[in-house]
């Protein structure tokens, strides 16, 4: 009976689907008119950004993104909260088994390497691919890698914590400056220099160092909370 | 046209990867299955010129969560016919 439930609803479900995606093509080109034009113009015009994406999530859409970073932030703290009673005291004991001396020495070779590439990714996020969330979860596997291959390996949550809200707090202090120069929340107040230069694009690439920082804060105080958790 | 190909060739991998988590019981097997997935989904993403989207889905959807899966199953079941009732698992889990 809840197989053919649940069958019913994958019929009408995957019907409907049909149906708006057999709509898709029917009136041309869909996006003609609309900001896209503005965006493409402005990135390159005003803002002296190179990479059109960065600009739009952190200056034209910041507003997502401060909303993003907050969604990020109330997942880790519930499962912070879920996990907290079963959680062992921090750098007790991990939940793995000690891994193999070639894993241990291949992790500590790679670890600064990722840690590298991340800082890279997120200083670097509007002139080239990626940005903070990206260069954050690349640092934040690279502490994931030094915490499997170490089972004592520990990261301080005071420290996390720390690095979390003052990225959050100077997110939204970025944001009301421009609202306090410019006019509308997290509008860019400061010298946008040349294109292509790694000084330039205004407060963009402060804002997704800050968003680096935040998201590896977060992830890794995700990863580290569940790895700890008791056994019984 | 080659691109085309390539890009068949990438999706119908990324279908036989999903079938192949499905069947299998053995859920780590299934687990770096799903990694798979993510994993060709990240080339895909780059082939559509989505670098960005790219390297969140290489960190995320390779790394992160397919560890936090295997950690998962480090602590439950690894297989899935051992365990055929809900109380099995209980007890399994401690």
């Amino acid at each position: 009976m809840k197989k053919v439930i649940v069958l019913l609803l994958l019929a009408v479900t995957g019907y409907y689907l049909v149906i708006s995606f057999m709509d898709l093509g029917k009136y041309g080109p869909v996006v003609e008119t609309g900001v896209k034009d503005f965006y493409l113009e402005k990135t390159v015009s005003e803002l002296h950004v190179a990479n059109t994406i960065t600009s739009i999530i952190v200056n034209f859409r910041g507003f997502d993104t401060l909303g993003e970073v907050t969604v990020l932030f109330l997942a880790a703290t519930a499962l912070g909260g879920i996990l907290y009673k079963r959680r062992h005291d921090v750098g007790e004991r991990s939940v793995l088994f000690p891994s193999s001396s070639i894993v241990k020495s291949g992790s500590k070779l790679l670890f600064p390497a990722i840690i590298l590439l991340g800082a890279y990714v997120f200083i670097h996020g509007h002139l080239s691919p990626g940005g903070g969330f990206q260069g954050g979860a690349i640092i934040a596997t690279g502490f994931l890698l030094m915490l499997l291959a170490y089972d004592n390996f520990s990261v301080s949550h005071n420290v996390l914590s720390f690095i979390e809200s003052f990225a959050g707090i100077f997110f939204v202090l970025f944001g009301l400056a421009g609202m306090m120069m410019g006019g509308t929340f997290l509008e860019n107040f400061m010298p946008v220099g040349k294109l292509n230069d790694l000084f330039s694009g205004g407060i963009i690439p402060i804002i997704y160092i800050l968003v680096g920082f935040k998201v590896a804060a977060e992830l890794t105080g995700l990863i580290y909370t569940v790895l700890h958790e008791k056994e019984n | 046209m080659a691109f085309v190909i390539l890009m068949f060739f990438l999706i119908a991998l990324m279908i036989g990867a999903a079938i192949y988590a499905i069947v299998q019981k053995d859920l780590l097997y299934a687990v770096i299955a799903t990694g798979v997935i993510s994993l060709i989904l990240s080339a895909l993403f780059f082939l559509l010129q989505a670098p960005d989207v790219a390297l969140t889905e290489a960190a995320i959807g390779v790394a992160l969560t397919t560890i936090i899966f295997i950690i998962t199953i480090r602590n439950t079941v690894r297989n899935e016919d051992k365990f055929k009732d809900k109380d099995d698992i209980k007890s399994a889990v401690k």
